[in-house]
């Protein structure tokens, strides 16, 4: 019976799907339109709750930003024109991926410079060892010490 | 020297330890608008449906037309914005005492309630333009009411703050900022 159940519930899951912010009278008629709406909006942060794009943004501005996307798409602009009509009035903080220009070198480049920094740190590490290991530098024992070694071992028995 | 080596890695930790801790301080909803030092948006509000000036019903809202000339500060508010309220009596002080022209955008509200509003906590704007549908405004770059920014006499918008004006923001950051451009 639980079994049942589970199964039930696990089939009805699988029917939901998320909510979303977009409500129905926001949708254009155009489908090819709406989908295209949609891709923008998505890659566009709702400036109120920051974290989220205007496409899952419950927040009155998401929803004016979403309108306003496609009404701009209505009126014949390209996907790159609204992206700029967009972030001429907010600027590049509004896109989710920041865009690559000499303002954000760090945030781009900096992870691969430390991949980078710390591989030759490894690397660097790794080469001196090997050549502890292959006993560059170690001289060959005295005679002396040869004795006391052969002493020591012996008293080992 | 290679001791120096060793502790690198725990400078490098410490470094980066100040630098985020440094980032607590800054706050995230204070976004850099792209609009300093550009003109701003043209636009043509009109006025609250239903406000009197000088009893008789406003002949215009607010344009942008008006704003060259002299050095302005236009605020966005609405009646719905509790921070708004708190700012107000700022804004009525810079307007009627401090010798700035203040010009209002009315954002998101109801004309009713925008008019209550003003007749209660008094009316400081030389102007005001009713946006009702939100759109202009998102020309300013609105993302949060309270919003003020400062225009310079050919109309650029030079400075700009979010959220509620404070005594002290208008004594450390606006009044200078207007005796510097009215002199500029």
């Amino acid at each position: 019976m639980t079994r049942l159940l589970l199964a039930a519930l696990l089939a009805l899951s699988a029917l939901s799907s998320p909510a979303l912010a977009v409500q129905p009278d926001e949708v254009l008629p155009d489908p090819a339109l709406e989908t295209r709406a949609r891709t923008i909006s998505q890659e566009l942060r709702c400036l109120v709750c920051q974290n989220q794009s205007i496409d899952d943004s419950n927040a009155p501005l998401a929803r004016d930003l979403r309108v306003l996307v496609r009404d701009r798409l209505k009126a014949g602009d390209s996907d790159d024109k609204v992206m700029e009509y967009v972030t001429d009035r907010y600027g590049d903080y509004v896109l989710l991926r920041p865009p690559f220009k000499a303002t954000t070198l760090v945030l781009w480049i900096g992870p691969f410079a430390v991949l980078l920094l710390g591989a030759a740190g490894t690397f660097l590490f790794l080469r001196g060892r090997r050549g502890v290991a292959a006993g560059a530098d170690t001289a060959p024992l005295s005679a002396d010490e040869r004795r006391r070694l052969d002493a020591l071992l012996r008293k080992g028995d | 020297m290679r001791r120096l080596l060793y502790l690198l890695p725990f400078l490098l930790f410490i470094g980066v330890g100040i630098a985020f801790y440094l980032g607590f301080e800054r706050d995230p909803r204070d976004i850099p608008s792209a609009l300093i030092d550009k003109p701003a948006p043209t636009f043509d509000l009109p006025a609250i449906p239903g406000q009197m000036v000088q009893g008789q019903p406003a002949a215009s809202g607010l344009s942008s037309a008006k704003l060259a000339g002299d050095v302005t500060l236009v605020n966005v508010f609405a009646s719905w914005c509790i921070p708004c309220k708190a700012e107000h009596p700022v804004i009525t002080r810079l307007s009627r005492e401090q010798g700035v022209t203040v010009y209002g955008i009315n954002y998101k509200d109801k004309p009713e309630d925008a008019l209550t509003w003003l007749s209660r906590n008094g009316n400081p704007y030389a102007a005001i333009g009713a946006d009702q549908d939100g759109r202009v405004s998102i020309d300013w770059g609105v993302y949060g009411v309270p919003e003020s920014y400062l225009i310079d006499r050919k109309g650029r918008i030079r400075f700009k703050h979010v959220g509620p004006l404070t005594p002290q923001v208008v004594e450390e950051q606006i009044l200078p900022m207007v005796k510097h451009l009215r002199q500029g």
